[in-house]
This record gives structure tokens, C-alpha cells and sequence, in this order.
């Protein structure tokens, strides 16, 4: 089989248009919203701040708690039950490998710096908007970073290797979805995880789609930061 | 520290004015976003002020209730999402969230707004079950009054999704343009009590020092369809005359935003 035309007719390296803005939820310390496509984020940083229970305090360094959710009414399909599953503990957990290399917490000992993520409408690639909204909040919750942390997922449809999986494509039968988070300076990779099936030359293809198509999602983190901080 | 909070309220109320500089009796500016995801058969979005809510309506088909056959399914469900508010912990619904989500749902019940028996696809056995979402964003106070809002834009804004000829929803097509049987409009205004002074429209600030509250749900004719006494304190019946004087005249202002 051959995939020629995209089923919404991007090109095969073309993301979604995204928008992204940072300070949406003045309540918390750092916030920020990324929308590729129809999936859409929301970010809240909170903290560094007193970690409760004590014993999950570390004397050592701050801890970093991500908690991603889907808004129960924003799956493709029936309503999500509130509360979370497997899936939702699974992507939380790899959330925050994915972010935690770039901050450096040890000046915070037995604080925890909070990340909630919550998603009011999906296409595919939450886990990737949520990450690239996460790293936009780290920021203009004024944390120290090493470096930004952006994410898509690339993968294989039919014989295409194609960047930015939207649902019919991440669902299709004949595949592979690979999400992936890139730290854009030094090029160093924080998040991958794969589903489908691919050949190893073809799993290279998609890693460095995903790299190319990184440094789109980057310039437009940079805007957003720009956006609130230049005018300062 | 709440005491001297408190002396301050109680000597700003004594003037007729708020930390923000608003009348007791003032709401901040209300605005109304309809359709803010995709995802939910209706949704929208209220801002009251700082604070921020979405609501969204999920639709299914379900089994009727044995004793009423002949009336489709409602149900409100409210996440006080710690992304909103610092204070706000991850997990099961707590009281807060529970009591919020309830009183939402007792307004869109008790006033009949939505028309359930026009919810039966086949009586006694499929019938539409309407789930509504309230999700906070930032909790700048009275997230009660933007959820009852909230819940009423996206109930306007939902669209029956199609079904398929074993009656199942088919989720990979375009909604029709059906709406929802919406007849009734009723909104909620919780009237604060604290020292002999009543107001509205709480910020978080002032939620603190709440002493007594009153949440009245009020149709478009004025009516009364649902309340709910909330605070330590206890009210007199002059007290809640007076309070439900104040829902009254104030609904129309929260309707207006519709």
C-alpha cells in the first residue's frame, strides 16, 4: 500500500498549524497552553513548594511530580472517566523523565515542583503537546533550565514516514506512532516510545523527522516566551 | 490573620466597597465562549473575572431508570482541578467539588430545563444519557456561580452526535445540528453573608471569611428552582428574604451573558 495523499493533505513533514501562549492560568506559578492541531494543553507549574506527604521528601534535591489528564469529555469517542487509568499514570511517569533533565532541583531540598496537564480537546499527540506546553510553563514559572524541551510523534503510515500523527493516522492499521521529546540545543533525546512496526533504517527516518519538525515546535515556545517577556 | 482580614472586609462593606473596588452587590465582567473543544458534543467556557471554568456535555446512549422509563439521563460532575488552585489536591471528587457539582445539577433538574422525555430513542430501553463536565481553570473565586453558567452555555451549545441504525452513536461523523430539548434558563447567585453585610461574587480573598452563604438557583421567571445554605453561621428568615432578593435581581445580569 501506498500513502500518497495525507488523509487531512499535509505534506509528509508538515505539522499541524500550532499556537501557544504562556501566563494562562494566573493562579499558578508558571502556565502555558500549546495547540497543534485540534489537541490542545494546558499547563500549570506550581513550586517549588513544600512537598506533603514527608517521606516522599527528598533532603537531597527537589522532586519533579507531573500529573497529566484528559478533560473527561475530551477523547475521540465516549466519554473519559475522571479519575485517570494506567494510561494516563504510564505517560505522567515518562512525562517527567522527559522533563526532568533539564532542570536542576538541587537547590531545593524536600520541595517539589508540580506539573499538571490537562487537556480539553484531542487529535493525538497529547503526550507530546503536553510536554512541549510543560517545558513552556517550567519557563515562565521562572525555574533555571539547561535547555527547552520540545515533543512530536513521527511514524510510518502505509510506506510514508510522515512527522505530527493526527487520529486517523496514529490509529490506522497498517503503522507505527513514535512519540519522541528533543532538548533542541544539544539534540539529545528524553522521551521514546514507539507502538507498530518498522525496520531499523526506518525507526533512524523517524527519529530524525522528529528532530527536524522539533525545531519548528521550538521557534514557536520561543515566540510565546517572547511574547510575554519582551514587552517587559 | 483571618481576624484582621476580616475587620478590614467588614469596615471596606461598612463603605460600600470591595479589595477590588466593586459594590457588594456587583458581579466582575462575565464573559461566555461557546464550543471551546472539539472533542465534546457542546462546550463552553465562562469567565468571571479571573476566574475561568469549561464545562462540557458528553452524550451517550443508556438504559433508562426502571422507574421512569419514559425519561432520558442527566448527570453533573465537577473537577476541582489542582492545575486552578495551589490549594486544589489531585484525586477523587472531595466535598467541595461533590457540593458544587450537585447544586449545578439540582438548577438544571429542578427546572425542568432540559425536556428528558424528549431523551427516549425507544422507550423503556435506549434513551440519550447527557453527561456534563465542569473542569476549573483558575479558581479566582465563585466557581459556583461561572459552573451553573458554564453548564447552562454548553447545554445551549451541545448537538446530538448521529446515530447509526442500532441506534449507537457514530463518532466518526459531523454532529447534526439537533439540539438539546432545552426549555428553561436557570442560573445560580450565591449571596455572601459576613457581619451584617451581604455581597456577591466572592474572590478567593473573601471566600475565606465567608461566615454564611446562600446559593439560589433562579429561572428566567424569576422562580426559585434549587438551593443550598452553606457556611458555620446560621441566617434568620429576614436574612434569607433579603439574600433571595438579591438572586433575584441579580440572574438576569449572569443570564445576559448567555
Amino acid at each position: 500500500m501506498t500513502y500518497d495523499k495525507r488523509f487531512d493533505g499535509r505534506k509528509i513533514d508538515e505539522l499541524r498549524p500550532m499556537s501557544a501562549k504562556v501566563g494562562i492560568i494566573p493562579r499558578a506559578d508558571g502556565s502555558a497552553m500549546f495547540q497543534i492541531g485540534k489537541t490542545v494543553a494546558l499547563c500549570a507549574v506550581y513550586g517549588p513548594r513544600d512537598l506533603h506527604p514527608k517521606f516522599m521528601q527528598n533532603p537531597e534535591t527537589g522532586i519533579l511530580r507531573v500529573n497529566y489528564n484528559m478533560m473527561p469529555f475530551s477523547g475521540h469517542g465516549e466519554r473519559v472517566r475522571p479519575g485517570g487509568g494506567r494510561r494516563s499514570k504510564e505517560i505522567s511517569m515518562v512525562m517527567e523523565n522527559a522533563l526532568l533533565p533539564v532542570l536542576d532541583l538541587k537547590e531545593y531540598p524536600n520541595a517539589v515542583v508540580d506539573i499538571f496537564v490537562e487537556l480539553p480537546q484531542t487529535d493525538a499527540g497529547t503526550r507530546c503537546a503536553a510536554i512541549t506546553a510543560a517545558a513552556m510553563a517550567l519557563a515562565d514559572a521562572g525555574l533555571e533550565m539547561k535547555d527547552m524541551v520540545c515533543a512530536v510523534a513521527a511514524g510510518r503510515v502505509e510506506d510514508k514516514i510522515v512527522v505530527d500523527l493526527n487520529y486517523l493516522e496514529d490509529s490506522h492499521e497498517d503503522g507505527a506512532d513514535v512519540p519522541v521529546a528533543v532538548l533542541p540545543n544539544s539534540g539529545k533525546i528524553t522521551l521514546l516510545q514507539m507502538d507498530g512496526e518498522v525496520t531499523k533504517e526506518q525507526m533512524n527516518e523517524i527519529i530524525e523527522k522528529a528532530k527536524e519538525a522539533c525545531k519548528k515546535i521550538y521557534e514557536v515556545q520561543k515566540a510565546a516566551l517572547k511574547e510575554k517577556f519582551a514587552k517587559r | 490573620m483571618y481576624a484582621e482580614q476580616k475587620t478590614h472586609l467588614l469596615k471596606a462593606l461598612a463603605k460600600n466597597v470591595r479589595y477590588d473596588g466593586r459594590k457588594p452587590l456587583e458581579y466582575r465582567e462575565i464573559t461566555v465562549e461557546y464550543g471551546i473543544s472539539g472533542s465534546a458534543e457542546g462546550s463552553a467556557r465562562v469567565k468571571l473575572g479571573g476566574t475561568e471554568v469549561i464545562a462540557g456535555v458528553k452524550m451517550e446512549i443508556s438504559k433508562p431508570y426502571p422507574d421512569s422509563p419514559d425519561k432520558g439521563n442527566m448527570m453533573v460532575n465537577a473537577e476541582l482541578l489542582p492545575l486552578s488552585n495551589p490549594e486544589f489536591e489531585s484525586g477523587p471528587p472531595g466535598e467541595q467539588a461533590t457540593e458544587l457539582a450537585r447544586v449545578v445539577d439540582r438548577a438544571i433538574r429542578e427546572s425542568k430545563c432540559i425536556d428528558v422525555h424528549k431523551l427516549v430513542i425507544t422507550l423503556g430501553e435506549k434513551v440519550w444519557g447527557i453527561n456534563i463536565d465542569i473542569c476549573t481553570i483558575n479558581d479566582e473565586g465563585n466557581l459556583l456561580d461561572a459552573s451553573s453558567l458554564a453548564v447552562l452555555a454548553a447545554l445551549k451549545n451541545a448537538r446530538l452526535p448521529k446515530l447509526n441504525e442500532n441506534s449507537e452513536i457514530q463518532y466518526d461523523v459531523p454532529l447534526t445540528d439537533q439540539k438539546l430539548p432545552l426549555s428553561r434558563e436557570p442560573v445560580e447567585v450565591t449571596v455572601i453573608k459576613v457581619g451584617d453585610h451581604f455581597f456577591v461574587d466572592p474572590l478567593s480573598e473573601e471566600e475565606k471569611l465567608i461566615e454564611a452563604r446562600l446559593t439560589v438557583a433562579i429561572t428566567e421567571k424569576g422562580t426559585i428552582c434549587a438551593m443550598q445554605k452553606g457556611g458555620a453561621e446560621p441566617l434568620s428568615s429576614e436574612d434569607i428574604d433579603k439574600m433571595i432578593e438579591i438572586a433575584q435581581k441579580l440572574a438576569p445580569t449572569l443570564r445576559k451573558a448567555l
